[in-house]
């Protein structure tokens, strides 16, 4: 739950600016980035998403870096994309 | 993957550990908190306390929002899951932490409806496809989750959803900082600050640390590197006779925060002037409640839960753990009666839970006596 994951934007939904597809090691969902509306992210940029949510925008290298640590601590980050694979936000 | 390399590089972690060796002063001993159960996380997976010199030690603080969760609000929440025709839904962390008549887990199997789900927006979701139930979202976490609930709410308000509500528990960390530093038992030299909250809430709410109690904190990343850094900060800044808020963590955290969530989170919800924490005791203003403008989807308000303050087991130290006077692995009941798969206090239970964390990872490389491994480059 408090795993910052970082994803990439990879869409925004034409008719609700504030819902991004993005791509969360090869699984792609639903997001909020209403949270980034001071700046809002673009197809290609990356995000820091917390349950559902983009915190903050954040650059490729601190993006890999990131999913490097998290798929190496196994089970939370297993269980975290699990849930992200569950869930659906509109 | 040049990228990782940068932040894992071993060859870095060791020039880092020697020049943090360097800066300590002879018969001086130094006690640093992190906050964060992230950094919980990294410091035990790889083994960073192996790679610090024996005069510095890390103390593992209440960090975990799962884990300082008292009983008496998971009965709360139990009381109100068992309601007619209500659909409790919780994130995954919260399914095993035990109530005093047991989890999350164990009532769904007695047939309460409680779902986990990933996001508070799935439970929006929940709701809309079953306007005959009354869907309350359990919510917990620091500052990184507070907004995520806090939007929900007001999407839910201009949706006009009637049936779904929050059991808000969001808490701060502030409040909980200034409490362990009030604490008689608690000797602490600086603070590794949490990276994710402050993406929030900024740097400067933490400046009552050096200014009030004169200690330093930084605000620190993930990365084993991250870590070992923002240890050398502090050790630089207690040489100098500084005492400051630094920023590690400039890649991520602004100085200034999220004001977009700060603002969401103002507008629907608003101090608490009292809030339990296991192991901590109440702290005031160290909670967050729906404020009256949205009472129509406050799940305290609509189900009044008995409120009632529930003693933690008596075999559980998760409170000493919490405040850092004692280490994981001195509790009595650590890794005989409490494992991650029947945990007795929640800091076994979530994975970021200290207990958990050193369960995990820490155990084999605590009982060994051979040399401080390589840093993980895994």
């Amino acid at each position: 739950m408090c795993l910052g994951i970082p994803g990439e934007v990879v869409e925004i939904r034409p008719d609700r600016p504030d819902i991004a597809t993005v791509d969360v090691s090869g699984v792609r969902r639903a997001i909020n980035i209403g949270l980034l509306d001071e700046r809002p992210p673009h197809p290609g940029d990356w995000v820091l998403i917390h349950v559902g949510f983009a915190l903050s925008l954040i650059d490729e290298a601190e993006a890999r870096a990131a999913l490097d640590f998290l798929t190496g601590i196994g089970r939370a980050y297993d269980d975290e994309l699990a849930a992200l694979r569950a869930s659906s936000i509109d | 993957m040049r990228f990782v390399d940068e932040y894992r590089d071993a060859g870095t972690a060791r020039a880092l550990s020697a020049r943090i060796a360097g800066l300590c002063e002879p018969g001086r001993a130094y006690a640093f908190m992190e906050v964060c159960g992230g950094h919980t996380h990294t410091i035990y997976k790889h083994g960073l306390e192996d790679h610090l010199p024996p005069a510095v030690s890390l103390v593992h603080g209440p960090g975990c929002p799962v884990c300082v969760i008292p009983m008496g609000r998971v009965d709360d929440a139990m009381h109100i899951a068992r309601q007619d025709g209500v659909i409790m839904t919780s994130f995954g962390d919260m399914m095993r932490v035990p109530g005093s008549h047991g989890s999350f887990f164990d009532a769904n199997a007695e047939g309460t409806d409680i779902r986990m789900v990933y996001s508070p927006l799935d439970s929006l979701k929940i709701a809309r496809a079953n306007p005959d139930r009354r869907v309350v979202f359990m919510a917990i976490g620091f500052e990184t989750t507070t907004p995520s609930t806090a939007l929900t709410v007001r999407r839910a308000a201009a949706e006009g959803l009637r049936n779904f509500s929050v059991f808000c528990n969001h808490i701060t960390i502030v409040p909980a900082l200034r409490a362990i530093l009030d604490s008689p038992d608690v000797r602490i030299d600086g603070f590794v600050g949490p990276g994710h909250v402050s993406t929030v809430i900024g740097c400067r709410p933490y400046d009552f640390i050096p200014r009030d109690y004169g200690r330093p904190l930084v605000v620190s990343g993930f990365e084993p590197l991250d870590i070992l850094q923002s240890i050398h900060q502090l050790l630089r800044q207690l040489r100098d006779g500084r005492c400051e808020v630094e920023n590690q963590y400039t890649r991520v955290v602004a100085a200034a925060g999220n004001p977009v969530a700060l603002a969401v989170i103002d507008e629907v919800l608003e101090p608490r002037p009292d809030f339990e924490w296991r192991g901590l005791g109440r702290i005031p203003w160290s909670a967050m409640r729906v404020r009256e403008r949205y009472a129509a989807f406050d799940a305290e308000r609509i189900f009044a839960p008995p409120g009632a303050r529930v003693e933690d087991p008596k075999a559980c130290q998760c409170g000493e753990v919490l405040t850092g006077v004692i280490k994981p692995w001195e509790c009595k009941v650590f890794g005989t009666g409490c494992t991650p798969e029947t945990p007795i206090g929640a800091c076994m239970v979530s994975p970021e839970g200290a207990c958990a964390a050193y369960y995990n990872f820490g155990r084999a490389r605590h009982r060994a006596t051979g040399p401080a491994k390589e840093l993980s480059r895994s």
